[in-house]
């Protein structure tokens, strides 16, 4: 019987390696695997680029890992926010590189890698900075920019249920870009709040099928990151 | 005697704009007013990028969910009905031309439907786009609210967007403070004047030419 059950987060990233590329789910803190990233930054692999929709809040989570100078660069739509601190020092020291991806075509370039499509055409950016040197075509008279997949070599993940299999439900919003990641990547790492055995997911209420996930760890009652910032809390 | 059309009043008057059973989706600031001035007898259905359609007004403090956030990274609530889904298709909503209206804020419009919210182009500035740029391409009908000039009464209505671009041409009609404007093959025209505003007034700041009502 498969069995992808993994005991710890620190033996879930320990081949997490310098230079890896390595998707982080979560839009904002919905659906951050808090303790996924805290065992990276226990690891302490560096070099690492980073692909998120923000750059983190506070000094915990993806915060905390850019912070600790494990990341040379960050692809994501949205790097500023109002508790954003960590990232924009960083950027303006010229010390971390920043790819800037409109989300929606963030978001499909994952589901893309995850689906064997090398590019595609999108009408995002058209006539806008972010098109500039891109192959432009036009289709039924309208013009799109081609974008290519985004890969990665790890994803961490966080969701609600996992069976041993590596099937997957999240959370409402928590959800956003985690599915796709764990297609796109290489080797997908999920904390679990719950893990249950096979067939412990009804078949018709699985988000993530178990062929798209590599390592799934029980993290019972995960840390939420607006609550550790709220309590001024920073890692390590 | 006011002048002019507040942050409230300008919400509701969009509001009045977009018909009933509309997929919408509210960007943040004084659009985001919108969803309190659903006028009597409608219903909309509202999205939010990271991955929710059919969301509900903020929760009370003790209902707040840790999962349930809108794009803006505020607590919302999920409406009966409401759905959830990934990423990749929300933005299939979005682009796909399955959202009917999209109300946003600006720094500028131009009179041929461009506009400018994302970035002022400032150098070491921090670029920061998120879904912007999908929406302005796929959204069937993007309306703007804005106050009519900037804080230091610079148009914000003009003839060419000297910011960055969100978007080419993509703008259907704009509300301010002082009318309701639409961008049509001729340029700015004025729809509706707010209460105690001339057409002069509004011809006066803004930045490019615009018609009187018709």
């Amino acid at each position: 019987m498969i069995d992808k059950r993994c005991p710890s987060p620190g033996e879930g990233v320990a081949d997490i390696h310098d230079g890896a590329t390595v998707m982080i789910g979560g839009f904002g803190a919905s659906g951050s695997p808090i303790e996924l990233i805290h065992a990276l930054i226990d690891h302490g692999a560096r070099n690492l680029t980073v692909i998120n929709n923000n750059t983190g809040n506070g000094e915990v989570g993806l915060a905390a890992l850019i912070g600790n100078g494990q990341v040379k660069k960050m692809i994501c739509s949205f790097p500023r926010s109002s508790q954003s601190k960590v990232f924009p020092r960083l950027y303006e020291a010229g010390e971390i590189e920043l790819e800037l991806v409109p989300q929606g075509t963030l978001a499909e370039r994952i589901r893309a890698a995850g689906a064997g499509i090398p590019a595609f055409y999108t009408p995002t950016t058209v006539g806008t900075v972010l098109a500039e040197g891109k192959e432009t075509r036009e289709f039924d008279g309208r013009a799109y920019v081609m974008e290519p997949w985004l890969k990665a070599d790890f994803a961490l993940i966080k969701c609600e249920t996992a069976d041993i299999v590596g099937n997957l439900t999240y959370n409402k919003t928590a959800r956003n870009f985690s599915p796709l990641m764990c297609m796109a990547a290489t080797t997908a790492i999920v904390q679990a709040r719950h893990v249950v055995a096979a067939g412990g997911i009804d078949p018709e209420h699985v988000i993530t099928p178990g062929i798209f996930v590599n390592r799934v760890i029980e993290v019972p009652s995960p840390v939420h990151e607006d609550e550790l910032i709220a309590a001024g809390r920073s890692y390590p | 005697m006011s002048v002019g059309w507040n942050r409230e009043q300008m919400a509701a008057r969009a509001a009045q704009d977009i018909p009933d059973g509309a997929y919408v989706n509210l960007g943040i600031g004084i659009p985001e007013l919108v969803a309190r001035f659903v006028p009597e007898g409608r219903e909309f259905i509202y999205h939010t990028e990271n991955g929710l359609l059919g969301m509900g007004p903020p929760p009370a403090d003790h209902e707040r969910d840790l999962d349930l956030m809108n794009a803006g990274k505020k607590y919302v609530t999920a409406m009966p009905g409401a759905a959830y889904f990934h990423h990749a298709d929300s933005f299939s909503m979005i682009r796909g031309g399955h959202i009917d209206v999209c109300v946003l804020g600006t720094m500028q419009v131009a009179e041929n439907g461009d506009i400018a919210n994302w970035s002022t182009g400032a150098p070491g500035a921090i670029p920061a786009v998120g879904g912007a740029m999908d929406l302005v391409q796929g959204v069937k009908k993007i309306f703007v609210i804005t106050q009519h000039t900037t804080r230091d009464g610079a148009p914000k209505l003009v003839e060419r967007c000297s910011y960055p671009l969100t978007g080419p041409g993509v703008v259907s009609r704009v509300f301010t403070n002082l009318a309701v404007v639409d961008v049509t093959p001729g340029g700015f025209q004025v729809v509706e004047l707010a209460p105690n505003v001339t057409f002069e007034d509004v011809e006066q700041h803004t930045g490019a030419t615009i018609l009187p009502p018709a």
